[in-house]
C-alpha cells in the first residue's frame, strides 16, 4: 500500500495492463512526447515506445474511430480525450458506432475499448473546458460509464475497463488529478463495476455523489453531524452504468431520506435520473422528497467568481440535506 | 480533369476515359466475375420487389449498376483482408462469400439474417468473410478503416483493409481526419470512393468543390487515381495494385471508380434531380451486360453458359427470399441480446437493473416479451417510412415500381 497522486494511479492501471496484454494501447493528443495533458500518461512512452503509446493529430471523431476499428479488430485501445468537451467532437463515433456496433451486429463482434476524458469546473477554464457530460453518456445503451473519486477507485476501475470486453466511458476529474490517497500495490487487485462505495455511514440521510462531489459531500456530512447533530451517509456509485442500486435503496430505506449531488446540469442529469429510480422503488420509505444538488444551468463561466458559484458547495448540500429532514426533527 | 465539370462532363469523361481493353483472365476467373455480378443485379432487382411487398422494411439502397466496382474490387482482395462499407452493401457482402439467404433474411429482419434482424438492409456484417460491416453514417466507415487496418499493422499481419463509400462521403470530416492519420500512420488500408455522381439527390458538381475525387486526399497525404467503375477488369486491375501498395509498402491510397446507381438513392427517391436519358446512356455501358457479351464475342463463354449463369443466379436468390421468408422473427425477449457482454448475467441487466423487473419495461425476460410488444405496436403507429401497410397501399398499384421510381 502506497499514497499516490490520482494522475499516478490512473497511469499506473495503464502501465500494468500495458504489461500484462499486448494488445492494450493508449492513444490520444499529447498523451506520448508531451506526456498528457494533465500528465496522465507520464512516462508511457519511455517504458512501452511509440507503437503502444501513440500521439495523434487533433480529430476527436477519428482518433475515437480508429479505437472502434482497432477494438473490432482485437486490440484493446485506450483513446485519451483532452477533455470531456472535446468528447461531443467524438459522439458519432461514441454513440453510433462503440454503443451501438456489438447490438447491430448480432454479437458477431466486440468493442472492447476505453475512451478517458476528464471533465468538471474549478480551474476557470470557461465554457469549453470545463463541464460535467457524465448524463449524456450514461443515457447511451451500449455503453458503461464509470466515473472515481479515489486514486484507488481509479486504479483498480481503470483496470477493469481495460480488460471488459465492452465499450467504456471512463469519467475523471481535473482536480482530482493531484489528490493523494492509499492505493494497494497488488497488480491484480481489480474493482468491480456495479459496486457502490459508502464513504461514511450515517442513520438519518442519504447523501449520493460522484467524482469530486464525493468530497465536497463528506464535507457536508461533516458539518451536519457537528453543527446539525444529523448523521449523514455518503454513497459513491462509482459507476454510473451499471449503477449499484441495491446500495442506495437499501440506505434510502433506512435513512428514508435522498439528497444526489452532481456538478452537471439539473435537466436530464444524473441526480434527476437517480431520483426517477429511487421514487420509483423506494416511495413507500421516502419522508421527504429527493433533493438534488447541480450544477448552475449555465455555461461553466470564467470568471472566479462566477464559476464558483456554478459549482456545488458543502453549504448547499448541507441545505438540501437539512431541507429532507425539514419538520422530522 | 482537376476543374469543376458538370455532371454531363463528368459522366463524358467517365465514358470515354476508358483505357485500352484489358485482357481478360482466365475462364474460371471469368466465369467467377460474371457469376457475382449477375447474382447482385438479381439480388438488388428481388431485393427491390420484396420492399415493395412490404417483406423489407425500413430504407432500401440499391446497387444496381454499381456491381463491376464491388466485384472488381472484392474479387482481388485475400480471404483475410478486410472490407468495410456503406448503407448499400448486400452486393459487397454478398461478393464477399456471405451466403445471399443471410442477406436477405436480414432485409426481411429474422433470426437468420447476418445480424439476426438487429442490423437490416443498412447494417450487413460477418465476421466470417471479414465483411465488417455496412452502415448507415456517411464517412463513419474511414476511421473504422483506418482502426482496422492499425490492427493488422500493430499486430505484424499483411492483411488490407479495403474502406469503399460514396462521392458523399468525401465531403465529411472524417475524410479528412482519417486521410492524414492514414498516411501519418502509414495503415495498410485502401479508400475506395464509389463515385456514383450524386451524394442523394445532390449531384457531384454541387456537392464538392473539387470534383475530381482522386486529387481529394492529395493534400493530406494520400495519392490517389481514377478508375472505371462500370468495367470489372478496370476494377480489378487498379484495386490490386493499390492493394499491393498498401500491403507490401505500406502506402494508403485513394481510388475514385467512377460508376452509377440506375435506381435512386433508396427505395423512397422521386429522382427529381436527374434526367431519364442519363440513366439510359449509362445502361448502355452497363458492367453485367458488357463483360458477358465481351465473354460471348472473344469465345470465352457460349451464350447458353451465359444464360445458365442467369438461371443460376435467379435460383440463388429466389431460394434466398423462400429461405428469408421460412426463417422466423426475432422472439421478443431477445430485445436485450448482445447489448452487452454480461457473462451469466440476465439480458438487458445494464440497460437498467435487474432487480426492478416489474418496474421497468424489458427488465427481466418474462416481462419482456409483453412489454416489448406493447411498445413495438405503439412505434409502428408512428413510424413513417417502412411501417406495416405503407408499402401494401401504395405496392398493390403497381408492385415492380418502387415508391418514386420511374425507370
Amino acid at each position: 500500500m502506497g499514497t499516490v497522486r490520482m494522475r499516478e494511479a490512473l497511469r499506473d492501471a495503464m502501465a500494468e495492463e500495458m504489461r500484462s496484454d499486448e494488445n492494450v494501447f493508449v492513444m490520444g493528443e499529447d498523451v506520448g512526447v508531451f506526456q498528457g495533458a494533465f500528465k496522465v500518461t507520464e512516462g508511457l512512452l519511455d517504458e512501452f515506445g511509440e507503437k503502444r503509446v501513440r500521439d495523434t493529430p487533433i480529430s476527436e471523431n477519428s482518433i475515437v474511430g480508429v479505437g472502434v476499428g482497432a477494438a473490432m479488430g482485437g486490440l484493446r485501445p485506450v483513446v485519451e480525450i483532452m477533455t470531456v468537451n472535446f468528447a461531443l467532437l467524438a459522439m458519432d463515433m461514441i454513440v453510433n458506432h462503440a454503443a451501438a456496433i456489438p447490438y447491430m451486429f448480432g454479437g458477431q463482434v466486440r468493442v472492447p475499448m476505453v475512451v478517458r476524458m476528464p471533465g468538471g469546473g474549478g480551474h476557470q477554464l470557461g465554457p469549453t473546458h470545463s463541464h460535467s457530460l457524465e448524463a449524456m453518456f450514461v443515457q447511451i445503451p451500449g455503453l458503461l460509464v464509470a466515473c472515481p473519486s479515489t486514486p484507488a477507485d481509479g486504479k483498480g476501475l481503470l483496470k477493469t475497463a481495460i480488460r471488459d470486453d465492452n465499450p467504456v466511458i471512463f469519467i475523471e476529474h481535473e482536480s482530482l488529478y493531484g489528490a493523494r490517497g492509499e492505493v494497494p500495490d497488488d497488480p491484480d487487485r481489480v474493482l468491480e463495476f456495479g459496486d457502490a462505495a459508502i464513504r461514511r455511514e450515517g442513520s438519518d440521510v442519504t447523501i449520493v455523489g460522484i467524482l469530486r462531489m464525493v468530497e465536497t459531500a463528506e464535507q457536508a456530512a461533516k458539518t451536519l453531524a457537528a453543527e446539525h447533530g444529523v448523521e449523514a451517509e455518503v454513497i459513491d456509485p462509482r459507476t454510473l452504468r451499471p449503477l449499484d442500486l441495491d446500495t442506495i435503496l437499501d440506505s434510502v430505506r433506512k435513512t428514508n431520506r435522498a439528497v444526489i449531488v452532481e456538478e452537471g446540469w439539473p435537466h436530464g442529469g444524473v441526480g434527476a435520473n437517480l431520483a426517477a429510480l429511487i421514487q420509483e422503488q423506494a416511495f413507500d420509505h421516502l419522508d421527504a422528497p429527493v433533493q438534488r444538488v447541480t450544477g448552475a444551468d449555465v455555461p461553466m463561466p470564467y470568471s472566479k467568481r462566477l464559476e464558483q458559484a456554478a459549482i456545488p458547495h458543502a453549504e448547499h448540500i448541507v441545505s438540501a440535506a437539512l431541507a429532507s429532514l425539514e419538520g422530522a426533527r | 480533369m482537376a476543374t469543376p465539370r458538370t455532371t454531363s462532363e463528368s459522366k463524358q469523361a467517365s465514358v470515354d476515359g476508358a483505357t485500352a481493353k484489358l485482357k481478360l483472365p482466365d475462364k474460371d476467373t471469368s466465369r467467377e466475375l460474371l457469376r457475382t455480378m449477375a447474382t447482385i443485379r438479381r439480388f438488388e432487382e428481388e431485393a427491390g420487389r420484396q420492399y415493395q411487398k412490404a417483406k423489407a422494411g425500413g430504407f432500401l439502397h440499391l446497387a444496381i449498376g454499381e456491381e463491376a466496382t464491388i466485384v472488381g474490387t472484392t474479387s482481388v482482395m485475400r480471404p483475410d483482408d478486410y472490407l468495410i462499407g456503406t448503407y448499400r452493401t448486400h452486393g459487397h457482402a454478398i461478393a464477399r462469400g456471405v451466403d445471399p439467404k443471410r442477406v436477405m433474411a436480414e432485409l426481411f429482419g429474422r433470426v437468420d439474417g447476418t445480424s439476426g434482424g438487429r442490423g437490416g438492409s443498412m447494417h450487413i456484417f460477418d465476421l466470417e468473410h471479414r465483411f465488417m460491416g455496412g452502415y448507415g453514417i456517411v464517412g463513419g466507415t474511414l476511421p473504422l478503416a483506418a482502426g482496422l487496418a492499425l490492427s493488422s499493422d500493430y499486430k505484424g499481419e499483411d492483411t488490407v483493409t479495403v474502406c469503399m463509400f460514396g462521392d458523399g462521403a468525401s465531403n465529411t470530416g472524417n475524410f479528412g481526419e482519417t486521410m492524414n492519420l492514414s498516411a501519418l500512420w502509414k495503415l495498410p488500408v485502401v479508400f475506395l470512393v464509389e463515385n456514383n455522381l450524386y451524394g442523394m439527390g445532390t449531384s457531384l458538381e454541387r456537392h464538392s468543390a473539387v470534383t475530381d475525387l482522386s486529387k481529394k486526399a492529395e493534400g493530406y497525404g494520400v495519392p490517389g487515381v481514377r478508375v472505371d467503375g462500370m468495367d470489372v477488369l478496370a476494377v480489378r486491375e487498379v484495386v490490386a495494385e493499390h492493394i499491393r501498395l498498401a500491403r507490401e509498402e505500406h502506402k494508403p491510397t485513394l481510388v475514385e471508380a467512377f460508376t452509377y446507381r440506375y435506381r435512386g438513392h433508396s427505395a423512397a427517391d422521386p429522382e427529381v434531380y436527374r434526367e431519364k436519358a442519363e440513366v439510359e446512356e449509362w445502361q448502355q455501358k452497363d458492367p453485367v451486360e458488357t463483360f458477358a457479351t465481351r465473354l460471348i464475342e472473344e469465345g470465352v463463354m457460349s451464350p447458353d453458359e451465359v444464360e445458365e449463369i442467369r438461371e443460376e443466379a435467379e435460383r440463388t436468390v429466389m431460394e434466398a427470399v423462400e429461405f428469408a421468408d421460412a426463417s422466423p422473427e426475432p422472439e421478443l425477449d431477445s430485445l436485450y441480446d448482445h447489448l452487452y457482454v454480461v457473462g451469466e448475467q440476465v439480458p438487458g441487466w445494464y440497460a437498467v437493473d435487474e432487480r426492478s423487473p416489474d418496474t421497468h419495461p424489458g427488465e427481466s425476460e418474462r416481462d419482456a416479451g409483453r412489454r416489448a410488444q406493447e411498445l413495438a405496436e405503439r412505434g409502428a403507429a408512428y413510424a413513417g417510412p417502412g411501417a406495416p401497410g405503407r408499402h401494401e397501399e401504395e405496392g398493390q398499384s403497381d408492385p415492380e415500381i418502387p415508391p418514386g421510381g420511374r425507370e
